[in-house]
């Protein structure tokens, strides 16, 4: 019997054979945190331990609430670079930079076969590349950041094969939308979900990371898409060190296989307040809508940009609507705005903001007032997600949200 | 062995309303944490809940987030036990890792109403309720340690020679 991804990288680890459901003790090659991580080097401390034990493993980016909203964000990131120059962490990223989940792809941490953790749901992404990377708590960034190791699960592989070209106006994140709507918030749950067949192939990497980021609204474990052309295409200019792709092996043992025709789907929201309550856009067109956002750790690289631009060149975005747009990070904003894509957005009425997560989850910069309604390519529409639980989001693709902005209104991307 | 009241919800309570996203960089203070536990999903619950209180919920409780702040601020609101047909991974973790105890116990859930009174026998596996007893699975070995030095920070630092 062959061995799944996760059974591969996890048993390297430990330098045996390892099967789904066993608990380990790994070193993971990265740990990663961001303005958390202040509470982090807090507890670090109550562990007794003065010097972190690898510096070269620590990755920390400031993203979730930059520039500092105020005296007491502005405190947590002053406490954040003391603690960066007093343990000589090197990889170490401030406001500006970028969202945690864009920059470490970016910067070359992320490669296939990485084992990386970090102190954030959505760490699940950089299985787009390849890597085993799973969301952990403070307490164990911590701990990492003490010692060095950590205990994980070996999880059970979902396998998700998905064929077909997607019709025009679906893309990467009306798929991953199906999927959470098709198997539950916790249809993932423990589990690592390996997106496959020729749909995922024909994906850009941006595309691949909109479906792993989006696999912790399923429960899972990690997100998994095989290495291939496209990710050696993207790590050409940026992979720190060489890597090995890791591959399952073709008799694995899967615990359950999941096919998908993406010919067969229709654009897609999420409706308040749960990632699963999916709708097709047609039964929601004519919603109103007071705010629109494009960006974030889902959504927010050139390809998206340039979607909405595409749509809203030379028009003006519906005076109800506030689009607010965040480039991820600070190289796609340069990119954006050397094609002119910030032009056309600001243009038709967009306020362009800073790479950062902005307001998804609640901090500053567009939380919404009560009985507000904002249409969003982020992950996540929980009640009180974006700093009030009277107002709803609903979630969608860039497509879909440039033209609800436009139409002032939850529209179709295909009726325009 | 604990006895508390049961306090009910449904599946897939998020760690937002557990613990609004708001104040996860700007409440550090464990006691303040208790002070906005399940803001946005049930107000009065700081009002009400006593110490040794169960939450008695759904399917995949604590999903979302990875904050530690939605164990901890349960937890500091004197919870004793979250009983779950399912637990977000993440959550899962930070709870044993605050030193709350999570119990996987549908048989419970599917029994229990708000304002039952229930004791939680963890080191025997069984949660009574009048003269019923459901058994839930003990945590693994491997992590049940965790649990029993209060969670991971004292836990670690016995290992390191700390304590």
């Amino acid at each position: 019997m062959g061995k799944t991804f996760a059974e591969k990288i996890l048993g390297d680890r430990v330098g045996r054979p390892v099967s789904a459901g066993e608990i380990i003790t790994v070193r993971p090659d990265h740990v990663m945190s961001h303005d958390n991580s202040a509470a982090i080097a807090k507890t670090f401390k109550k562990i007794g331990v003065e010097r972190v034990k690898d510096p070269d493993g620590i990755v920390i980016i400031l993203d979730h609430c930059v520039p500092a909203a105020d005296e007491k964000y502005a405190q947590n990131h002053k406490e954040i670079r003391a603690f960066v120059a007093e343990q000589g962490i090197s990889s170490f990223f401030d406001i500006g930079r970028g969202i945690c989940h864009q920059v470490l792809p970016e910067e070359g941490f992320a490669l296939p076969g990485r084992l990386i953790l970090g102190s954030d749901s959505h760490t699940t992404t950089y299985g787009a590349l390849g890597a085993f990377a799973a969301g952990i708590g403070r307490s164990e960034a911590a701990v990492i950041w003490a010692t060095g190791e950590i205990w994980l699960r070996v999880p059970p592989t979902l396998r998700i094969e998905i064929g077909g070209s997607f019709p025009a106006g679906v893309g990467a994140k009306d798929l991953i939308l199906h999927i959470i709507g098709k198997i539950g918030a916790d249809g993932g749950l423990y589990r690592a979900v390996e997106f496959c067949g020729s749909t995922v192939r024909s994906l850009s990497m941006g595309g691949r990371m909109t479906l792993c980021n989006m696999a912790a609204e399923m429960g899972a474990k990690i997100g998994y898409v095989e290495p291939d052309g496209v990710t050696l295409r993207y790590l050409a200019r940026r992979a720190r060190e060489g890597f090995e792709p890791v591959f399952s092996d073709a008799d694995a043992a899967i615990d359950e296989t999941i096919k998908i025709d993406a010919s067969k789907l229709a654009p897609l929201v999420a409706k308040p307040h749960t990632v699963d309550n999916t709708a097709a856009v047609t039964d929601v067109a004519g919603r109103p809508i007071d705010q629109a956002v494009l960006g974030t750790c889902t959504n927010g690289r050139v390809e998206d940009l340039w979607v909405a631009a595409n749509r809203l060149r030379g028009k003006r975005v519906h005076p109800r609507v506030r689009l607010l747009v965040f480039p991820a990070s600070s190289q796609v904003y340069a990119e954006a705005l050397r094609l002119g894509l910030l032009a056309d957005l600001l243009e038709a009425g967009a306020v362009i903001m800073n790479p950062g997560c902005g307001p998804c989850l609640g901090a500053h910069q567009g939380v919404l007032a009560p009985g507000e309604v904002c249409i969003s390519t982020a992950n996540r529409n929980f009640k009180g997600r974006m700093g009030c639980k009277e107002a709803e989001i609903y979630l969608a693709s860039p497509e879909t949200v440039a033209a609800s902005a436009l139409a002032g209104c939850i529209a179709d991307p295909r009726d325009s | 062995m604990s006895q508390g009241k049961v306090f009910k919800y449904g599946d897939d309570v998020n760690t937002d309303v557990i613990f609004p996203g708001k104040y996860t960089y700007t409440v550090s203070d464990p006691k303040e944490m208790a002070a906005h536990a399940l803001e946005d999903l049930d107000p009065d619950f700081v009002k009400k809940v006593g110490h040794g209180d169960v939450i008695v919920a759904g399917r995949n409780f604590g999903c979302g987030s990875s904050r530690e702040q939605a164990a901890v601020c349960l937890r500091e609101a004197g919870v004793g036990a979250v009983v779950a047909r399912s637990f977000a991974r993440i959550f899962f973790r930070n709870a044993i890792n605050a030193g709350l105890p999570v119990l996987v116990c549908p048989d419970a859930v599917d029994a229990l109403k708000s304002g039952d009174t229930v004791s939680v026998d963890l080191a025997g596996g069984v949660l009574a309720f009048g003269d019923q007893r459901f058994s839930f699975p003990a945590l693994p070995e491997e992590v049940r340690g965790i649990l029993e030095e209060g969670g991971l920070i004292p836990y670690t630092r016995k290992r390191l020679g700390k304590a």
